[in-house]
Protein backbone atom coordinates (compact mmCIF):
# COMPACT_ATOMS: atom_id res chain seq x y z
CA UNK A 1 0.00 0.00 0.00
CA UNK A 2 2.93 2.16 -1.13
CA UNK A 3 3.24 3.99 -4.04
CA UNK A 4 6.44 3.03 -5.83
CA UNK A 5 9.64 5.30 -6.23
CA UNK A 6 9.49 8.00 -8.75
CA UNK A 7 11.45 11.07 -9.54
CA UNK A 8 9.96 14.56 -7.52
CA UNK A 9 9.47 17.33 -9.29
CA UNK A 10 7.74 20.60 -8.11
CA UNK A 11 8.26 23.23 -10.93
CA UNK A 12 7.69 26.98 -9.44
CA UNK A 13 5.11 28.26 -12.35
CA UNK A 14 2.82 27.34 -15.21
CA UNK A 15 5.66 27.70 -17.86
CA UNK A 16 7.91 25.78 -15.60
CA UNK A 17 5.58 22.55 -15.20
CA UNK A 18 5.03 23.17 -19.17
CA UNK A 19 9.15 22.99 -20.28
CA UNK A 20 9.45 19.88 -17.34
CA UNK A 21 6.45 18.48 -19.48
CA UNK A 22 7.47 18.85 -22.43
CA UNK A 23 10.91 17.50 -21.94
CA UNK A 24 9.94 13.99 -19.78
CA UNK A 25 7.47 14.13 -23.05
CA UNK A 26 10.25 14.11 -25.79
CA UNK A 27 11.93 11.43 -23.68
CA UNK A 28 9.08 8.95 -23.52
CA UNK A 29 8.78 9.21 -19.86
CA UNK A 30 5.85 7.87 -18.17
CA UNK A 31 4.58 11.34 -16.72
CA UNK A 32 2.13 12.31 -14.30
CA UNK A 33 0.71 15.47 -13.18
CA UNK A 34 0.18 15.68 -9.39
CA UNK A 35 -2.61 18.14 -8.48
CA UNK A 36 -4.40 16.92 -5.06
CA UNK A 37 -3.82 13.20 -5.06
CA UNK A 38 -7.12 12.37 -4.17
CA UNK A 39 -7.22 9.87 -6.97
CA UNK A 40 -3.90 9.80 -8.55
CA UNK A 41 -2.32 8.54 -4.98
CA UNK A 42 -5.01 6.38 -4.86
CA UNK A 43 -3.69 4.54 -7.68
CA UNK A 44 -0.12 4.86 -7.02
CA UNK A 45 -1.13 4.19 -3.21
CA UNK A 46 -2.51 0.20 -4.92
CA UNK A 47 0.50 0.33 -7.68
CA UNK A 48 -2.73 0.42 -10.04
CA UNK A 49 -0.30 3.36 -11.54
CA UNK A 50 3.53 3.39 -11.28
CA UNK A 51 4.56 7.24 -13.06
CA UNK A 52 8.41 7.23 -13.63
CA UNK A 53 8.19 10.60 -13.13
CA UNK A 54 5.49 13.11 -10.55
CA UNK A 55 5.34 16.46 -11.46
CA UNK A 56 3.84 18.49 -8.73
CA UNK A 57 1.76 21.59 -9.20
CA UNK A 58 0.22 21.78 -6.50
CA UNK A 59 1.83 25.25 -5.26
CA UNK A 60 1.05 26.81 -8.44
CA UNK A 61 -1.35 29.31 -6.44
CA UNK A 62 -1.82 31.32 -9.96
CA UNK A 63 -4.08 28.01 -10.84
CA UNK A 64 -6.09 28.81 -7.66
CA UNK A 65 -7.98 31.22 -8.84
CA UNK A 66 -11.43 32.29 -10.35
CA UNK A 67 -12.17 35.62 -12.63
CA UNK A 68 -16.26 35.64 -13.78
CA UNK A 69 -17.90 37.96 -16.43
CA UNK A 70 -21.80 38.65 -17.04
CA UNK A 71 -21.45 35.10 -19.33
CA UNK A 72 -18.95 32.75 -17.82
CA UNK A 73 -16.43 31.84 -14.87
CA UNK A 74 -13.25 30.98 -15.50
CA UNK A 75 -12.34 28.43 -12.70
CA UNK A 76 -8.46 28.06 -12.14
CA UNK A 77 -7.54 24.05 -12.70
CA UNK A 78 -6.10 24.11 -8.81
CA UNK A 79 -9.75 25.32 -7.26
CA UNK A 80 -10.27 22.63 -4.81
CA UNK A 81 -13.57 20.70 -4.77
CA UNK A 82 -14.74 21.97 -1.19
CA UNK A 83 -14.30 25.67 -2.06
CA UNK A 84 -16.81 24.98 -5.60
CA UNK A 85 -18.91 23.56 -3.11
CA UNK A 86 -18.90 25.86 -0.19
CA UNK A 87 -17.99 29.71 -1.94
CA UNK A 88 -21.36 32.08 -2.05
CA UNK A 89 -20.05 33.66 -5.69
CA UNK A 90 -19.58 30.28 -7.06
CA UNK A 91 -22.83 28.62 -5.65
CA UNK A 92 -24.67 31.77 -7.05
CA UNK A 93 -22.75 31.73 -10.71
CA UNK A 94 -22.67 27.96 -11.53
CA UNK A 95 -24.61 25.96 -9.01
CA UNK A 96 -25.05 22.81 -10.32
CA UNK A 97 -21.34 22.17 -10.23
CA UNK A 98 -21.52 23.59 -6.45
CA UNK A 99 -24.12 20.90 -5.43
CA UNK A 100 -22.36 18.25 -7.53
CA UNK A 101 -19.04 19.17 -5.85
CA UNK A 102 -20.99 18.80 -2.63
CA UNK A 103 -21.18 14.54 -3.55
CA UNK A 104 -17.43 13.82 -3.89
CA UNK A 105 -15.97 11.76 -1.97
CA UNK A 106 -16.12 12.72 1.73
CA UNK A 107 -14.87 16.15 3.35
CA UNK A 108 -11.26 15.12 3.76
CA UNK A 109 -11.16 14.32 0.05
CA UNK A 110 -13.12 17.29 -1.00
CA UNK A 111 -10.41 19.70 0.91
CA UNK A 112 -7.34 18.09 -1.47
CA UNK A 113 -9.23 17.27 -4.91
CA UNK A 114 -9.24 19.69 -7.43
CA UNK A 115 -11.56 20.38 -10.84
CA UNK A 116 -8.49 20.16 -13.21
CA UNK A 117 -7.27 17.02 -11.11
CA UNK A 118 -11.12 15.35 -11.37
CA UNK A 119 -11.31 16.62 -15.42
CA UNK A 120 -8.01 15.19 -16.37
CA UNK A 121 -8.58 11.76 -14.44
CA UNK A 122 -11.59 11.32 -16.47
CA UNK A 123 -13.45 9.06 -14.28
CA UNK A 124 -17.12 8.58 -16.06
CA UNK A 125 -18.14 7.50 -12.59
CA UNK A 126 -17.13 11.43 -11.33
CA UNK A 127 -19.65 14.33 -10.89
CA UNK A 128 -17.25 17.03 -12.14
CA UNK A 129 -16.72 15.89 -15.63
CA UNK A 130 -20.31 15.34 -16.07
CA UNK A 131 -21.32 18.74 -15.01
CA UNK A 132 -19.05 20.26 -17.44
CA UNK A 133 -20.23 17.92 -20.19
CA UNK A 134 -23.84 19.02 -19.08
CA UNK A 135 -23.29 22.87 -18.71
CA UNK A 136 -21.24 22.70 -22.62
CA UNK A 137 -17.44 24.39 -20.19
CA UNK A 138 -14.88 24.38 -22.33
CA UNK A 139 -11.36 23.13 -21.12
CA UNK A 140 -7.98 24.53 -21.68
CA UNK A 141 -5.32 22.72 -22.14
CA UNK A 142 -1.58 24.88 -22.58
CA UNK A 143 1.58 23.37 -24.06
CA UNK A 144 4.94 24.59 -24.93
CA UNK A 145 4.98 23.64 -28.24
CA UNK A 146 1.26 24.82 -28.97
CA UNK A 147 0.33 27.58 -26.31
CA UNK A 148 -3.77 27.10 -25.41
CA UNK A 149 -5.94 25.25 -26.90
CA UNK A 150 -9.51 25.34 -26.46
CA UNK A 151 -11.15 21.44 -26.44
CA UNK A 152 -15.13 21.73 -25.75
CA UNK A 153 -15.97 19.29 -22.37
CA UNK A 154 -18.15 17.30 -24.93
CA UNK A 155 -14.47 16.41 -26.91
CA UNK A 156 -12.32 16.03 -23.82
CA UNK A 157 -13.78 13.50 -22.45
CA UNK A 158 -12.55 10.12 -25.01
CA UNK A 159 -13.30 6.63 -22.62
CA UNK A 160 -12.54 5.29 -19.38
CA UNK A 161 -9.87 6.98 -17.42
CA UNK A 162 -8.86 8.92 -21.24
CA UNK A 163 -9.10 12.47 -22.51
CA UNK A 164 -7.85 14.66 -24.70
CA UNK A 165 -4.87 15.77 -22.70
CA UNK A 166 -1.07 14.86 -24.35
CA UNK A 167 1.32 13.60 -22.58
CA UNK A 168 3.21 17.52 -23.02
CA UNK A 169 -0.24 19.24 -22.07
CA UNK A 170 -1.35 20.58 -18.92
CA UNK A 171 -5.24 21.22 -18.07
CA UNK A 172 -4.79 25.14 -16.71
CA UNK A 173 -8.43 26.31 -16.93
CA UNK A 174 -12.11 25.56 -17.40
CA UNK A 175 -14.75 28.08 -18.73
CA UNK A 176 -18.25 27.31 -17.22
CA UNK A 177 -21.43 29.02 -18.48
CA UNK A 178 -23.31 30.99 -15.77
CA UNK A 179 -26.64 29.70 -15.13
CA UNK A 180 -29.17 32.65 -17.03
CA UNK A 181 -32.36 34.01 -16.30
CA UNK A 182 -34.93 31.55 -16.82
CA UNK A 183 -32.89 28.46 -16.54
CA UNK A 184 -32.76 25.64 -13.53
CA UNK A 185 -30.81 22.97 -13.04
CA UNK A 186 -30.69 19.39 -11.27
CA UNK A 187 -28.14 17.44 -10.20
CA UNK A 188 -28.94 13.72 -8.65
CA UNK A 189 -26.83 11.13 -7.36
CA UNK A 190 -27.60 7.37 -6.18
CA UNK A 191 -25.13 5.87 -4.18
CA UNK A 192 -25.89 3.42 -0.70
CA UNK A 193 -23.89 6.39 1.50
CA UNK A 194 -23.22 9.57 0.95
CA UNK A 195 -19.99 10.09 -0.78
CA UNK A 196 -19.71 6.72 -2.29
CA UNK A 197 -19.22 5.89 -5.63
CA UNK A 198 -22.78 6.38 -7.65
CA UNK A 199 -24.27 3.95 -8.74
CA UNK A 200 -26.24 6.80 -11.19
CA UNK A 201 -26.08 10.16 -11.48
CA UNK A 202 -27.65 12.76 -14.08
CA UNK A 203 -27.15 16.63 -14.44
CA UNK A 204 -29.85 18.58 -16.14
CA UNK A 205 -30.58 22.19 -17.28
CA UNK A 206 -34.07 23.48 -18.20
CA UNK A 207 -34.49 26.76 -19.91
CA UNK A 208 -37.53 28.32 -20.16
CA UNK A 209 -38.85 30.76 -21.90
CA UNK A 210 -40.71 34.15 -20.17
CA UNK A 211 -43.69 32.58 -21.95
CA UNK A 212 -43.34 29.18 -19.79
CA UNK A 213 -42.62 27.12 -23.19
CA UNK A 214 -39.17 25.25 -23.04
CA UNK A 215 -36.26 26.85 -24.70
CA UNK A 216 -33.93 24.45 -24.21
CA UNK A 217 -32.47 21.42 -22.16
CA UNK A 218 -29.48 19.92 -21.81
CA UNK A 219 -29.07 16.21 -19.47
CA UNK A 220 -26.17 14.09 -18.69
CA UNK A 221 -25.17 11.09 -17.26
CA UNK A 222 -22.82 9.61 -15.15
CA UNK A 223 -21.93 6.27 -14.47
CA UNK A 224 -23.64 4.96 -17.68
CA UNK A 225 -21.00 4.29 -20.12
CA UNK A 226 -17.05 4.60 -20.90
CA UNK A 227 -17.05 8.86 -20.54
CA UNK A 228 -19.92 10.95 -19.46
CA UNK A 229 -22.82 11.33 -21.66
CA UNK A 230 -24.58 14.09 -22.98
CA UNK A 231 -27.70 11.85 -23.51
CA UNK A 232 -30.10 15.22 -24.92
CA UNK A 233 -28.17 15.57 -27.60
CA UNK A 234 -27.46 11.95 -28.59
CA UNK A 235 -30.46 10.28 -27.62
CA UNK A 236 -33.52 10.73 -29.45
CA UNK A 237 -35.19 14.03 -29.90
CA UNK A 238 -39.61 14.15 -28.71
CA UNK A 239 -40.18 17.63 -29.43
CA UNK A 240 -43.66 16.57 -28.27
CA UNK A 241 -42.92 14.85 -24.64
CA UNK A 242 -39.88 17.85 -24.31
CA UNK A 243 -42.97 20.92 -25.25
CA UNK A 244 -45.40 19.28 -22.71
CA UNK A 245 -42.46 18.69 -20.27
CA UNK A 246 -43.13 14.98 -20.27
CA UNK A 247 -39.26 14.14 -18.27
CA UNK A 248 -40.15 10.48 -17.41
CA UNK A 249 -40.59 9.99 -21.06
CA UNK A 250 -37.76 11.61 -22.08
CA UNK A 251 -35.47 9.70 -19.49
CA UNK A 252 -37.03 6.93 -20.59
CA UNK A 253 -36.46 7.53 -24.24
CA UNK A 254 -32.76 8.66 -23.60
CA UNK A 255 -31.58 5.84 -21.77
CA UNK A 256 -33.53 3.01 -23.74
CA UNK A 257 -30.17 2.49 -25.91
CA UNK A 258 -26.97 2.91 -23.02
CA UNK A 259 -25.35 -0.71 -22.70
CA UNK A 260 -24.65 -1.26 -19.13
CA UNK A 261 -22.00 -4.22 -18.35
CA UNK A 262 -23.49 -5.16 -15.23
CA UNK A 263 -27.30 -5.80 -14.08
CA UNK A 264 -28.41 -4.09 -17.44
CA UNK A 265 -31.69 -3.67 -15.98
CA UNK A 266 -31.40 -2.51 -12.43
CA UNK A 267 -28.68 0.37 -13.78
CA UNK A 268 -31.00 1.89 -16.45
CA UNK A 269 -33.71 1.69 -13.99
CA UNK A 270 -31.39 4.14 -11.31
CA UNK A 271 -29.94 6.14 -14.52
CA UNK A 272 -33.61 6.62 -15.63
CA UNK A 273 -34.98 7.79 -12.27
CA UNK A 274 -31.88 9.99 -11.34
CA UNK A 275 -32.81 11.59 -14.73
CA UNK A 276 -36.60 11.85 -14.40
CA UNK A 277 -35.86 13.53 -10.89
CA UNK A 278 -32.83 15.41 -12.28
CA UNK A 279 -34.92 17.32 -14.96
CA UNK A 280 -37.84 17.79 -13.01
CA UNK A 281 -36.11 19.57 -10.00
CA UNK A 282 -34.13 21.57 -13.01
CA UNK A 283 -37.63 22.26 -14.40
CA UNK A 284 -38.59 23.26 -10.88
CA UNK A 285 -36.10 25.80 -10.64
CA UNK A 286 -36.24 27.35 -14.19
CA UNK A 287 -40.34 27.84 -12.91
CA UNK A 288 -39.30 29.35 -10.10
CA UNK A 289 -37.44 31.89 -11.70
CA UNK A 290 -39.38 33.25 -14.39
CA UNK A 291 -41.97 33.37 -11.57
CA UNK A 292 -39.00 35.88 -10.04
CA UNK A 293 -38.37 37.51 -13.12
CA UNK A 294 -42.16 37.92 -13.63
CA UNK B 1 15.63 12.92 -1.37
CA UNK B 2 13.77 16.01 -0.92
CA UNK B 3 14.47 18.32 1.87
CA UNK B 4 10.34 19.57 3.51
CA UNK B 5 10.21 21.89 6.67
CA UNK B 6 6.50 21.66 7.68
CA UNK B 7 5.04 22.84 11.42
CA UNK B 8 3.40 20.07 13.17
CA UNK B 9 1.39 20.53 16.00
CA UNK B 10 2.94 23.93 16.21
CA UNK B 11 6.70 23.22 16.00
CA UNK B 12 8.83 23.22 12.92
CA UNK B 13 10.17 19.69 11.99
CA UNK B 14 12.72 19.91 9.12
CA UNK B 15 13.86 16.20 7.44
CA UNK B 16 15.10 14.84 4.64
CA UNK B 17 12.37 12.29 3.11
CA UNK B 18 11.89 10.20 -0.16
CA UNK B 19 9.34 11.56 -2.20
CA UNK B 20 6.92 8.59 -1.94
CA UNK B 21 6.93 8.96 1.57
CA UNK B 22 3.24 9.21 2.47
CA UNK B 23 2.34 12.20 5.50
CA UNK B 24 0.91 9.59 7.37
CA UNK B 25 4.23 7.43 7.26
CA UNK B 26 6.01 10.53 8.16
CA UNK B 27 4.48 11.21 10.85
CA UNK B 28 4.58 8.03 12.20
CA UNK B 29 7.75 6.90 11.53
CA UNK B 30 9.73 9.61 11.38
CA UNK B 31 8.17 11.68 14.60
CA UNK B 32 6.81 9.37 16.06
CA UNK B 33 3.52 10.33 16.43
CA UNK B 34 1.49 7.25 16.31
CA UNK B 35 -1.93 8.58 16.86
CA UNK B 36 -2.38 9.16 13.61
CA UNK B 37 -3.49 5.48 12.08
CA UNK B 38 -3.34 4.24 8.81
CA UNK B 39 -6.10 1.32 8.15
CA UNK B 40 -7.01 1.23 4.08
CA UNK B 41 -4.26 3.47 3.38
CA UNK B 42 -6.17 4.49 0.12
CA UNK B 43 -8.37 7.17 1.09
CA UNK B 44 -11.49 4.83 1.78
CA UNK B 45 -11.75 4.53 6.28
CA UNK B 46 -10.54 7.87 7.23
CA UNK B 47 -8.80 6.94 9.81
CA UNK B 48 -5.49 8.80 9.06
CA UNK B 49 -7.06 12.32 9.04
CA UNK B 50 -5.24 15.04 9.92
CA UNK B 51 -5.63 18.64 9.53
CA UNK B 52 -3.49 20.43 7.00
CA UNK B 53 -3.29 24.56 7.51
CA UNK B 54 -6.65 23.73 9.42
CA UNK B 55 -8.64 21.41 7.18
CA UNK B 56 -9.22 17.55 7.42
CA UNK B 57 -6.87 15.79 4.70
CA UNK B 58 -6.34 12.13 4.49
CA UNK B 59 -2.55 11.56 5.42
CA UNK B 60 -1.97 8.73 3.05
CA UNK B 61 -3.45 10.54 0.27
CA UNK B 62 -1.10 13.48 0.91
CA UNK B 63 2.38 12.74 0.42
CA UNK B 64 5.22 14.48 2.91
CA UNK B 65 6.04 16.64 0.04
CA UNK B 66 3.20 17.61 -0.52
CA UNK B 67 3.36 19.14 2.75
CA UNK B 68 6.20 21.18 2.57
CA UNK B 69 5.93 24.35 3.81
CA UNK B 70 2.56 24.00 5.57
CA UNK B 71 0.69 23.05 8.74
CA UNK B 72 -0.10 19.75 10.40
CA UNK B 73 -2.12 19.27 12.96
CA UNK B 74 -2.57 15.69 14.41
CA UNK B 75 -5.03 14.01 16.93
CA UNK B 76 -2.08 14.69 19.08
CA UNK B 77 -2.11 18.14 18.41
CA UNK B 78 -5.75 18.13 19.11
CA UNK B 79 -4.89 18.22 22.99
CA UNK B 80 -4.70 21.71 23.42
CA UNK B 81 -8.36 22.46 21.19
CA UNK B 82 -10.86 23.03 23.81
CA UNK B 83 -13.20 21.95 20.71
CA UNK B 84 -11.77 18.34 20.61
CA UNK B 85 -11.20 17.97 23.94
CA UNK B 86 -14.88 18.57 24.50
CA UNK B 87 -16.00 15.93 21.80
CA UNK B 88 -13.56 13.44 23.27
CA UNK B 89 -15.31 13.98 26.81
CA UNK B 90 -18.87 13.19 24.99
CA UNK B 91 -16.96 10.43 22.72
CA UNK B 92 -16.10 8.35 26.24
CA UNK B 93 -19.08 9.00 28.37
CA UNK B 94 -21.88 8.06 25.63
CA UNK B 95 -19.15 5.05 24.76
CA UNK B 96 -18.62 6.62 21.27
CA UNK B 97 -15.66 4.40 20.82
CA UNK B 98 -14.92 0.88 21.62
CA UNK B 99 -11.18 -0.29 20.35
CA UNK B 100 -10.69 3.39 19.55
CA UNK B 101 -8.44 2.67 16.12
CA UNK B 102 -11.10 4.94 14.02
CA UNK B 103 -11.27 7.54 16.81
CA UNK B 104 -8.30 10.23 15.95
CA UNK B 105 -10.11 10.31 12.71
CA UNK B 106 -13.48 10.85 13.92
CA UNK B 107 -11.92 13.42 16.30
CA UNK B 108 -10.14 15.24 13.58
CA UNK B 109 -12.72 14.95 11.02
CA UNK B 110 -15.69 15.81 13.34
CA UNK B 111 -13.47 18.74 15.36
CA UNK B 112 -13.63 20.68 11.81
CA UNK B 113 -17.36 20.14 11.56
CA UNK B 114 -18.07 21.67 14.50
CA UNK B 115 -16.23 24.54 14.38
CA UNK B 116 -17.27 25.21 10.80
CA UNK B 117 -20.73 25.14 12.51
CA UNK B 118 -19.67 28.09 14.51
CA UNK B 119 -21.92 27.91 17.68
CA UNK B 120 -25.25 26.27 15.19
CA UNK B 121 -26.12 22.80 16.60
CA UNK B 122 -25.36 20.12 14.26
CA UNK B 123 -28.57 18.08 12.83
CA UNK B 124 -28.38 14.43 12.80
CA UNK B 125 -28.11 14.30 8.99
CA UNK B 126 -25.56 16.89 8.54
CA UNK B 127 -23.12 14.98 11.36
CA UNK B 128 -23.60 11.26 9.11
CA UNK B 129 -22.86 13.17 6.05
CA UNK B 130 -19.80 14.92 7.78
CA UNK B 131 -18.71 11.31 9.22
CA UNK B 132 -19.66 9.19 5.97
CA UNK B 133 -15.99 9.16 5.40
CA UNK B 134 -14.72 7.84 8.57
CA UNK B 135 -15.13 4.14 8.78
CA UNK B 136 -16.14 2.50 12.78
CA UNK B 137 -16.58 -1.42 12.96
CA UNK B 138 -17.18 -1.71 16.69
CA UNK B 139 -19.85 1.18 17.71
CA UNK B 140 -22.91 1.28 15.08
CA UNK B 141 -22.35 4.86 15.00
CA UNK B 142 -25.16 5.80 16.70
CA UNK B 143 -23.01 6.99 20.10
CA UNK B 144 -20.57 8.71 18.11
CA UNK B 145 -23.08 10.61 16.15
CA UNK B 146 -25.06 12.14 19.62
CA UNK B 147 -21.85 13.01 20.88
CA UNK B 148 -20.74 14.99 17.66
CA UNK B 149 -24.73 16.63 17.87
CA UNK B 150 -23.70 17.03 22.13
CA UNK B 151 -20.63 18.46 21.48
CA UNK B 152 -21.59 21.22 19.28
CA UNK B 153 -24.59 22.37 21.39
CA UNK B 154 -23.98 25.75 23.12
CA UNK B 155 -24.76 24.44 26.18
CA UNK B 156 -22.07 21.44 26.19
CA UNK B 157 -21.00 20.44 29.61
CA UNK B 158 -17.77 21.52 31.15
CA UNK B 159 -14.42 20.33 29.65
CA UNK B 160 -12.76 17.32 30.87
CA UNK B 161 -9.38 16.78 29.51
CA UNK B 162 -9.62 13.13 28.69
CA UNK B 163 -6.69 13.32 25.62
CA UNK B 164 -3.68 13.76 27.79
CA UNK B 165 -0.58 15.16 26.71
CA UNK B 166 0.99 14.00 23.58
Amino acid sequence: MKPAPFEYLRPASVAEALAVLAAHADAGADVKVLAGGQSLLTLMNLRLARPEVLVDIGGLAELDRVFSDEHDVLIGALVRHRRLETDPELRAQVPLAAAAAGHIGHVGIRNRGTLGGSLAHADPAAELPLVMVTLGATCYLESRADGVRAVPAEEFFLSYFSSALRPDELLTWVRVPRLRPGQGWGFVELARRHGDFAMAGAAAVVDLAQDGSVRGVRAGLMSAGERPLLVSASGPADRDALAARRWDALAEAWTAGLEFSEDPEYARQLARVALRRALTDAETRADADARAVA
Amino acid sequence: MIEVRITVNGTVVERSVEPRLSLADFLRDQLGLTGTHLGCEHGVCGACSVLLDGRSVRACLTLAVQADGHRVTTVEGLASCATARRLSAELSTRHGLQCGFCTAGFLVTATELIQESAGAELTEPTVRAALSGNLCRCTGYQAIIEAVRAASRPSAPPEVDVVGSP
